[in-house]
């Protein structure tokens, strides 16, 4: 299948590079989408290209960017790192882009940064949050490569210190995702800082991705004396995780990141099962600032449904992007670089942020408390 | 001491899964020497047959399991019937492709009907199986009381099936020689697709119970419980039925304390291990017994 598709998309390309030089018609601005449409990841790219779609609609909408339209020429990687390589040069060199927005994660968005240095073409991602992602082995930042969403260590960090201070618990258990960087970077940080501020690791437990049975994990730890869990993993099995120790009577606060953000979270583990859990996340539906307001509505009418922080970030990141490239000099690949690099207070449903020396933003998160499977209570949280 | 005895519970019932799987690996290999890869995505398609009939059609846990049962013994005598039987005389690894070519056709051909978004049963269905007694800190489910009698239940007769019955006898004979059986007027083909058939409805059985039981189901729910059935089934001698019952349990139980005492990390290496000193020891697994081949 993969290779099939590669195949495919080869021909594409020599087809494409067949019928060069056609030229770029000049009344419109072409950005990339190169998302996770089909595959494992799909809800995060599908919820982020609505947001994307829904941006540039109301971009378009407005006059567009200094009287030119915006054109979105959108693919699917089917959540493929090679893949979304592939089309990444595709849109660089066939399409002519300004920008690549996309992949959603970290893995793949990072298998696309080293061809945005050599077309000298930005990419942004709105939801790649593994640390270290945008500076290389050397501490230099990769220039063309942008992001408006905090790190894993940012996350883990901010738990920690919310467990400590604000829940007032001392003895941690993690259960991490061990098959993905994400879950180990965001163990690594927790630990750390709670180690740190005086909190005791008590267990630290471990599955892979897809697993559906904790029960023996859970049963091991029940024994020991601990008074908060962190789980760093995604929805799936945090999902199942939290049903699966309420089960058991283990009714201590279970912390986590934006990887349960998700409506499934509360199908797989129950409404009775979601009490007292606390996530960080990017944006929350609770806010009352206008911006999110007004952005919840559009979003409804537009989709008939209520956006998750994908989508959030999806919306900030193609404003993010259509500001960098209102305010270039030109409509080249190093002129919005130029410009992206020197947003100041741009303010996003996700909050307003700043571009830092390292191209990450410079925002607060959000930390989100569950009760009976619904979004209580949230706390602004920086470090 | 509660928490053993937890543990030896957590095991069973994860044992039993793997056992339920793995009786339709080892079946179908006794008779064609086949593994079926497809067979871990009939699990899966039983468990979305039981979600849409739970979910829209609003039956019961019984009913649904049964339909699930009924469409995915059709669906495996189909797949015989379209992938395997046109190449029931080439050689075993174009065979074996098939099977994996069938494997991913299901998954992703479900995935693009049903997205790949994971699914949940109905709350109040879910609730009502996730009752159970509680002994002092022991917890005991009815859907785990219900998962280990299924499988055990299924294995009895299907034990009574191959030893007792006349179509048994059958697929004991095709095992041993598909040609003598011929000879003896046994109908190959009918032996053949009844033995997928069997299969398949404890695949679709398993489906729908793992499904309520974690509650929760994707397009590639099959391939993680379905590559530990497999190994279940190799562990206990691929093509014995009991073998593959106490590879199961076997499995299950290890991946439980090897996880339950703080190793979790560890587990999978743990079970991978073991499996390679029986083989080492043991060649064609525990109950199999080595067979010289014929020069």
């Amino acid at each position: 299948m993969k290779r099939f598709s590669l195949v495919l998309a080869l021909v594409f390309a020599a087809i494409a590079l067949a019928s060069c030089g056609s030229g770029s018609d000049s009344d419109v601005i072409k950005i990339g989408v190169n998302y996770e449409l089909s595959g494992q990841t799909a809800t995060y790219g599908q919820s982020s290209v609505y947001g994307i779609e829904l941006a540039i609609d109301e971009i378009n909408e407005a006059g567009g960017i200094n009287g030119k339209k915006i054109k979105l020429v959108k693919y699917d990687n089917e959540s493929k790192p090679d893949l979304a390589l592939s089309l990444t040069t595709r849109l660089m060199t066939q399409d002519k882009v300004v920008a690549v927005l996309g992949p959603a994660t970290s893995g793949a968005f990072g298998s696309t940064i080293p061809l945005a240095m050599q077309y000298k073409i930005p990419v942004a991602s709105g939801s790649a949050t593994a640390d270290g992602l945008l500076v290389d082995d050397n501490g230099n930042v990769k220039e063309y490569a942008f992001r408006i969403c905090f790190n894993d260590s940012y996350q883990g960090k901010a738990m920690a210190n919310f467990a400590i201070n604000n829940l007032k618990k001392t003895k941690a258990v993690i259960i991490k995702d061990n098959s993905s960087d994400y879950g180990k970077g965001l163990a690594e940080s927790f630990k750390q800082t709670f180690e740190e501020k005086g909190g005791t690791i008590v267990a630290e437990e471990a599955y892979v991705k897809n697993e559906v049975d904790f029960n023996a994990i859970l049963t091991g730890i029940k024994g020991k004396d601990f008074d908060v869990i962190f789980i760093p993993g995604y929805y799936n099995e945090a999902g199942l995780i939290i049903k699966q120790a309420r089960a058991m009577d283990i009714d201590v606060p279970i912390l986590g990141a934006d990887g349960f953000d998700s409506p499934e979270l509360v199908n797989l583990a129950g409404e009775d099962a979601l009490n007292d859990v606390y996530f960080s996340n990017h944006y929350s539906p609770l806010d009352e600032s206008s911006v999110v307001v007004d952005f919840i509505e559009s979003f409804k009418k537009k989709y008939n449904k209520e956006p998750d922080a994908f989508s959030a970030l999806g919306y900030d990141l193609a404003y993010f992007v259509a500001d960098g490239i209102k305010r270039a000099e030109s409509l080249t690949g190093e002129a919005v670089k130029d410009a992206l690099e020197a947003t100041k207070d741009f303010e996003g449903v996700t909050g307003s942020f700043s571009i830092d020396e390292n191209h990450d933003p410079v925002k607060a998160l959000i930390i989100i408390e569950l009760q009976n499977g619904k979004q209580v209570s949230t706390i602004r949280a920086g470090n | 001491m509660d928490q053993f005895i937890q543990q030896i519970i957590n095991g069973i019932s994860l044992g039993s899964i793997y056992a339920l799987i793995a009786l339709g690996y080892t079946m179908v290999y006794g008779i064609i020497k086949l593994i079926n890869f497809a067979h871990c995505d009939v699990y899966m398609l039983g468990a979305y047959i039981g979600y849409y009939c739970m979910t829209f059609l609003h039956l019961g846990v019984v009913p649904s399991l049964l339909i699930a049962m009924i469409l995915c013994t059709l669906l495996g005598v189909l797949i015989e019937k379209i992938a395997y039987k046109p190449l029931r005389n080439a050689t075993r690894i174009a065979v074996l492709i098939t099977a994996i070519g069938v494997s991913l056709f299901l998954e992703y051909g479900t995935m693009y009907f049903v997205s790949p978004q994971v699914r949940t049963f109905p709350p109040h269905i879910v609730k009502s199986m996730s009752a159970g007694i509680k002994l002092g800190n022991i917890n005991l489910t009815f859907m785990q009381l219900m998962i280990v009698s299924v499988t055990v239940l299924l294995m009895v007769l299907l034990q009574l099936t191959v030893k007792r019955t006349r179509i048994g006898k059958a697929m004991r004979a095709v095992s041993l020689d598909v040609d003598a059986a011929e000879l003896m007027g046994i109908n190959v083909d009918t032996t053949i697709s009844f033995t997928f058939a069997l299969g398949s409805a404890l695949a679709g059985a398993a489906g729908v119970l793992v499904g309520l039981y974690y509650n929760s189901i994707n397009p590639l729910m099959g391939l993680l419980p379905g590559l530990k059935a497999f190994v279940a089934a190799v562990f206990g001698g691929i093509g014995i039925i009991p073998g593959a019952m106490i590879g199961g349990y076997f499995i299950g139980m290890v991946e439980t304390f090897v996880a339950g005492y703080g190793y979790s990390m560890y587990r999978d290496a743990v079970v991978f291990a073991i499996l390679i000193l029986i083989l080492i020891v043991k060649p064609a697994g525990l109950l199999g017994r080595n067979v010289r081949e014929k020069v």
